[in-house]
Parts: C-alpha cells; sequence; structure tokens
C-alpha cells in the first residue's frame, strides 16, 4: 500500500543525502519494519511520506499512486502517523486531543458525528486509556503520552498506520501491548509501517524488515533473513551474536562487550 | 470551559461596559446613563453619553477583542506563548501604513487598508528576517525578528516625524501610544468591520491551529497544510492589527496576557480560546481605558501606556517560566 521508489533525499546543506536510492514496500496486512542506527534515515522516511522533506529524486506511492501534498487531507484520511518526537505547547485535554485524529475527516460545515466518536470511543479502547481521558496531555507520564498518541493516530481511523519509534518510553508491559496491538492491526488488514530499534521484539512481530544504513537499504527480507550477526555488526559498527531465543525460537540480537580494537 | 465561566465573562464585559460609560470627568449615576441611552433627560446628558463615553467604549471593546484574538490565534499557530501582534511587529508595521495614510491626507475608511498593507509588509520582513537567522520553524527566533521589526516600524515612524507638521507629529504619538479618546460612530463602525471579518476568518481555522499547536510533522501527518494556515492566521492577524491600530493605535500586550488567562480558565481548543480572549480582552482595553480616565483626571493616560504597565509585568513572569 505505502510505497517508496528510489527515494533520494538531501537536507540542506548536509554533504550526505538523508535517503540514497531507498526503495521499500509495505503492503496491506503487513506489519513492515524499518530498522537501522541512529542517523541511518529511518526518521526521515517518515517525514518524506507526509511532504515534510522535499524529495531530490523518487517516488512516494499510496496504492501506486503518487502522494500529491496538495490533496493533504484526503491522504491523512488513509494513512495515520506517529511521528518519533511531539511537544504538546499547550494543556489540551486528553479527550479534545485524541479527537484532533479525526480532524481530516471534519470540514467547515461538517463537525463532529457519530462515525467520529465511534472512532475515538474504539481507538480509546484498544490502547487502553480511559483512565486518562480527563487529564491534560502535559500532564501525562512518558508511556502514558505514547499510549495517547498511538490513540490519536488510531482514531485517525485509515488503512495505513505508520509508526515512528512508538515504544521508546514504555516498559516491557506496554511495549507487549503495543506491539500486540501492531500485529492485529496488520491481521485485521491494515498496513503498518513500524521504525523501531527494538530488533529482537521486530524480528518476532514483523512480517518484513528493512535494514537501513546511512541512508540506504542494506538488507531487506524475512526477518530470520535480515538478522544475520555479520550484516548486523557492520552496521551497528559493534561486537554481538544473533542467537534464537530459547522460549519463542525468534532470532535474537545479543550484543557483546566491547573488545580491543585491531 | 464550563457555561458558569462563559457567563462570568459575559457580565464582566457588561458591568465594565457600564462602569465605562458611567465614570470619567464627569460621573453619571446609573439612571442619567439609561436616560442618556433612550436619548431622553438634558441635552449634555444625552450628549455626553452617546456621543462621547459610548462610541469610546465599545470601541475600546472592538479593539480588546481583535488584540485578544489575534493574540490566542497567533500564539497557537506558533506554538509560542509570547506571541501576539504588539511584539510580533505587525501591529507595528500597521501603524507605518496608518501614519503614512494620515499623512497624506488619505480618507479615513483608506486608513486601516495602509495599516492592513503595513501589517502584512512587517510579516513578510519578519519572515524574511527569521529565515535569514535559520529558524524559520522556530518561533522564539521568529518573535526575536517581530521585536525587531516592530522597533524598526517605530523608529520609521520617529524619521518620518523628523521634518513633518505638527498634526502629523501629535496624531503619530498618538498612533504610538494608543488611544480610543477620540472615538466616533463611523470609526466604531469601520474598526467594527475589520475585527468582525478577523475573528471571523480566525474562528474558521480554529480546528486547524489546534492541530498546528502539536508541532509540524504531526500536523502534516493529519493533513494540515502547515504553511498555508500559519500564513492564513498571519493574515487574519493583520486584518485585526490593521483594524484595531487604524482606530486606536498601538495597544500592546492585550494579545498577550488574554489568552494566558483564558487558557488558564480552562479553555483548551482554539475555538473557544480565541473566543473566550475576544470576551476577555474586550472587558480589558475597556477597564485599562477606564484607568487611563479616572487615574489622573482632568488628564488622561495614553491607554498604550496603561497595557504596557498591567503587561509587561505579565511578560516577565512568562518569560521566566519559559526560561
Amino acid at each position: 500500500m505505502i510505497g517508496f521508489a528510489g527515494v533520494k533525499v538531501r537536507y540542506r546543506g548536509a554533504r550526505m543525502r538523508a535517503l540514497d536510492d531507498v526503495s521499500l514496500d509495505a503492503p496491506r496486512g503487513r506489519l513492515t519494519a524499518v530498522v537501522g542506527p541512529n542517523g541511518s534515515g529511518k526518521s526521515t522516511l517518515v517525514r518524506a511520506l507526509i511532504g515534510q522533506v522535499p524529495l531530490e529524486a523518487g517516488v512516494v506511492t499510496i496504492d501506486g499512486a503518487p502522494v500529491e501534498h496538495r490533496e493533504r487531507p484526503a491522504l491523512a484520511r488513509r494513512l495515520a502517523v506517529v511521528t518519533q518526537r511531539e511537544e504538546p505547547a499547550f494543556p489540551l485535554g486528553v479527550r479534545e486531543y485524541v479527537g484532533l485524529g479525526r480532524y481530516p475527516h471534519l470540514g467547515l460545515f461538517r463537525g463532529v458525528g457519530v462515525t467520529d466518536t465511534d472512532a475515538i470511543d474504539r481507538a480509546v479502547e484498544r490502547t487502553e486509556i480511559r483512565p486518562y481521558l480527563d487529564r491534560a496531555i502535559t500532564a501525562l507520564s512518558g508511556g502514558e503520552w505514547q499510549r495517547v498518541r498511538l490513540a490519536r493516530a488510531l482514531a485517525q481511523g485509515g488503512e495505513a498506520l505508520v509508526l515512528d519509534e512508538p515504544t521508546t518510553f514504555l516498559d516491557v508491559g506496554h511495549e507487549m501491548a503495543v506491539f500486540e496491538l501492531l500485529a492485529q492491526l496488520a491481521g485485521d488488514g491494515q498496513a503498518v509501517l513500524l521504525v523501531s530499534h527494538q530488533l529482537n521484539l521486530v524480528a518476532r512481530f514483523a512480517h518484513h524488515m528493512v535494514l537501513m544504513r546511512q541512508g540506504r537499504v542494506v538488507a531487506a527480507g524475512a526477518p530470520a533473513e535480515v538478522m544475520q550477526g555479520r550484516v548486523l555488526e557492520t552496521v551497528y559498527d559493534w561486537p554481538l551474536v544473533v542467537t534464537r531465543d530459547p522460549a519463542v525460537g525468534a532470532p535474537t540480537l545479543v550484543p557483546l562487550r566491547a573488545r580491543p580494537r585491531g | 470551559m464550563t457555561p458558569a465561566r462563559w457567563t462570568t465573562l459575559v457580565v464582566a464585559l457588561l458591568l465594565v461596559a457600564v462602569a465605562g460609560v458611567m465614570l470619567g470627568t464627569m460621573q453619571l449615576p446609573p439612571g442619567d446613563v439609561l436616560r442618556g441611552l433612550l436619548g431622553q433627560g438634558s441635552l449634555t446628558n444625552v450628549a455626553v453619553v452617546r456621543t462621547l463615553r459610548l462610541p469610546r467604549v465599545v470601541l475600546a471593546m472592538i479593539v480588546g477583542a481583535g488584540l485578544g484574538a489575534a493574540g490566542a490565534a497567533l500564539q497557537g499557530a506558533t506554538r509560542n506563548g509570547l506571541a501576539e501582534p504588539y511584539l510580533l511587529g505587525v501591529s507595528g508595521g500597521a501603524a507605518v501604513g496608518a501614519v503614512v495614510a494620515v499623512a497624506l491626507h488619505a480618507p479615513p475608511a483608506l486608513v486601516p487598508v495602509a495599516g492592513f498593507a503595513g501589517a502584512l509588509a512587517a510579516i513578510a520582513l519578519t519572515l524574511v528576517v527569521a529565515r535569514a537567522a535559520g529558524g524559520q520553524g522556530d518561533a522564539r527566533i521568529v518573535l526575536m525578528a517581530g521585536v525587531v521589526v516592530g522597533a524598526f516600524a517605530n523608529a520609521a515612524i520617529m524619521v518620518a516625524l523628523a521634518n513633518a507638521q505638527d498634526n502629523v507629529v501629535r496624531g503619530a504619538l498618538w498612533w504610538m501610544m494608543g488611544s480610543v479618546s477620540d472615538a466616533s460612530w463611523p470609526q466604531v463602525r469601520l474598526a467594527a468591520l475589520w475585527v468582525a471579518v478577523g475573528i471571523i476568518v480566525l474562528l474558521a481555522l480554529a480546528r486547524a491551529i489546534d492541530v498546528l499547536a502539536l508541532g509540524e510533522d504531526t500536523a502534516a501527518g493529519l493533513g494540515v497544510r502547515v504553511a498555508r494556515v500559519s500564513l492564513s492566521v498571519y493574515v487574519a492577524a493583520a486584518l485585526l492589527a490593521a483594524g484595531t491600530v487604524a482606530a486606536a493605535g498601538l495597544v500592546g500586550f492585550i494579545g498577550l496576557l488574554v489568552p494566558h488567562l483564558v487558557r488558564m480558565a480552562g479553555a483548551r481548543t482554539h475555538r473557544t480560546i480565541i473566543g473566550a480572549a475576544a470576551l476577555a480582552g474586550a472587558s480589558l482595553v475597556v477597564a485599562a481605558d477606564l484607568i487611563a480616565r479616572v487615574a489622573r483626571p482632568p488628564a488622561e493616560l495614553p491607554l498604550g501606556a496603561v497595557t504596557a504597565l498591567i503587561g509587561v509585568p505579565f511578560f516577565l513572569t512568562r518569560l521566566r517560566r519559559l526560561a
């Protein structure tokens, strides 16, 4: 559903391209994960999708049609994005915040209706944020805020969901809950594109993994194909081994202690 | 905002407006005010109420509503609690335009048009300066650029005054200090038109401002055309600055103060914040004008000086919290 073909992006004044000939697909019904070290271009990928960085070359498509940024609201009805960072300037209530997910569906003369409140209710249930509905978003813990942001994206109600490190501040339990939810959404037929540093969880949940380094795709395929010790060691520039997780048998990365360089 | 708080805002506005008509160099008891409004009683009484006090109070309301709404929208769209038409240089630009129009003996209806042109020029200049400083998306740099542009506008007025005729000098000084003392009904109607259009545009943009206040990337993901909405907010703020400045000169800090007050009172979404800020701004300017009239009779303090005396300490506390 979401496609990148030969996308090149260079930030103003930067020597290297942030994205250099990146191609990937995130089809419906699949959890597609993009991994890679800091600065490998993962977040730029998300920003290119929402038109926040100009493309030097290549094309971003939704269902094969190039993304037209004149048609932003139409795009936002089909595709919800949770960006990496979001710092609210003013204390909005959680309820109102999640309601803003319906923004692309509303118009000057089309107010909040039953479809909207239903979508909001469903999103609130799925992310289990009902206890905070009456609090201000500025008064939430990091983990609560992440889940509230996810609820806002679900309320948007598209067919595709893009998340940039959605579990950064979450403890194990809440992190697993988010991954389970994403797997469910993919199972329901949504296209889920996830940017994450959690290689081991990604290896268990994702259908397709894309490994990036310095703006290029280094490896792509099923988790078992991408989780190769030698490749990951080079990409992350750190000694590590990939083993099988003893409990569930998924490929698992174990970083080693630093060894003297020679 | 609960209905009780909305009621409080409306009642406060009515009370302060009644006080505004009653008090001044000549005190009028409520009965005389009522008789004056109805056109009964002595001719002096009717004249004071209908042609002096009432237009003055109504103009103060319009100016306050415009400045409050503009400040609320600018703060939301720039994600910065220090944004307002005066500090962003928008009002300064409008003042330059208005002074030029007056110096060229333009008809009164053209003064706000010239002010609008000046305000747009100031906005363009502010954004160019901010971009040159590399901080286009950084509200703090935009704000600093605005302060500089505002100072430049003041300097431009001063330079224009250097060899101007006496009446132009007096007019320009009056503009730079802010006042509603010369209010007349034609002036009220003109200001009302500009301010009403500006506020309606801002209310139509309110939901987009809510989204914009979350940050550019999130707003883009929700389908907001970030540059276009920001620009629309600036243009609407320029309409409001032009309408208020042409009628009352530079009245600072109302746009800064009022949005904070209404957020403290529980306003969360911008439709509420802008609406409540218009009401609260109206009350505050009527009250400030009242202080300007009764503080040192028979002299009058400049309205802009009174609002600055109230606004500057508030500005400093906000600055401390941000730092």
